[in-house]
């Protein structure tokens, strides 16, 4: 069984579909799986699969474009492999993105290779101006979710929740 | 072929239809043909233009949604095509115009132009229906029969590495973007 913690993973997914989310585009990592297998379940959502993460990038765009509300869950590794996409579509045409990234690679991180990527999220998302806030404890859950939903439409740009160890991994 | 002559010969197809190009060339093409609210210019993200087209054609399944994609850009995301095929959205059809070139750049070859095949990329990606054209006639025969069949296509129309002599037009990115938006939405 793996640790991930399903009770954090449905809250999330929850607060997803409550502030209105319909489509979702993700990449598999560990952290993610219950969230991939709850929209995967979920008649009401649309679950897109990614070869590379950036892809999620025109297709939430599209969505958007279109009318519908749409999530990204990624790694930070694919946040970072995801940046141009992220500038020169989401920022240059002003496309709301909500983009929920594993945090790996903090506090606590044991695999050796998650460990670069982790150093850096926090300064790329600053220097690229995207608002983001860490989600570590379950009751921050639904209220940022909602308010980063609120601001990526109003605003019409990327924002960014970062899913901690504490809230994703039950034996932090 | 030229990409001009190819974008004429079937734009009264795309009247009604949602249009997402690539940068560069094929833009400034289709613009100078005539732009319409339901067309939108992908005028950076290189690779994007075919994801995006996946998104809305998975959430307007009732349109008709043509992407038109360059070799230069395709490349940038050949594991798109593995994406767009999972998903087989009937109501796409992806043309990619591929001259060889980065044309925009100063026109250095791209790996089609030592054989790379892209058609043949799209098969093994899991397209349904895949088909390299290198005739006008051909090139409209294919695009006909890709809207009338109603599955995922990827035609691959080989043109000359020719462009229009500017690619800055005087439609802002934000004002497509929000009339795109709009027209979809409405």
């Amino acid at each position: 069984m793996s640790p991930v913690s399903i009770t954090s993973s449905r809250a999330i997914y929850d607060a997803l579909k409550a502030s209105g989310v319909r489509l979702m585009s993700a990449l598999p990592e560990t952290w993610l799986v219950h969230l991939i297998r709850m929209a995967e379940e979920d008649p009401e959502m649309t679950l897109v699969r990614l070869a590379k993460e950036e892809e999620g990038v025109g297709i939430s765009a599209g969505a958007h474009l279109a009318g519908v509300k749409s999530a990204m869950l990624m790694q930070n590794h694919g946040f970072l492999a995801s940046i141009n996409g992220i500038v020169s579509c989401a920022q240059l045409y002003q496309i709301p993105l909500l983009m929920l990234i594993s945090y790996r690679g903090e506090f606590g991180e044991r695999d050796p290779w998650q460990t670069a990527g982790g150093g850096v999220t926090e300064d790329v998302l600053r220097a690229l101006r995207i608002p983001f806030s860490s989600l570590d404890r379950a009751d921050q859950v639904a209220p940022r979710i909602a308010k980063a939903q609120t601001l990526a439409l109003s605003a019409n740009k990327p924002v960014a929740l970062l899913l901690c160890r504490d809230l994703m991994w039950e034996d932090a | 072929m030229t990409r001009i002559d190819a974008l004429k010969a079937i734009y009264a197809s795309l009247e009604e239809r949602i249009v997402v190009t690539i940068m560069g060339a094929v833009a400034a093409e289709l613009q100078s043909l005539g732009h319409r609210p339901n067309f939108f210019y992908l005028q950076h993200a290189m690779g994007l233009a075919s994801s995006m087209g996946l998104g809305i054609a998975l959430v307007k399944p009732e349109r008709q949604v043509i992407v038109f994609d360059g070799d230069g850009s395709i490349l940038m995301n050949l594991g798109g095509l593995t994406t767009l095929a999972r998903y087989r959205p009937r109501n796409l059809v992806h043309v990619i115009f591929d001259n060889e070139s980065l044309l925009s750049v100063g026109g250095f070859p791209t790996a089609t132009a030592t054989g790379s095949d892209l058609a043949g990329i799209a098969a093994a990606a899991g397209i349904p229906r895949t088909e390299t054209v290198t005739t006008l006639a051909a090139f409209t025969r294919a695009f006909d029969e890709a809207l009338a069949a109603g599955d995922l296509t990827t035609i691959v129309a080989k043109v000359e590495a020719v462009g229009p002599s500017a690619y800055v037009t005087d439609l802002s990115l934000l004002e497509n973007r929000f009339q795109f938006s709009r027209s979809l939405r409405s």
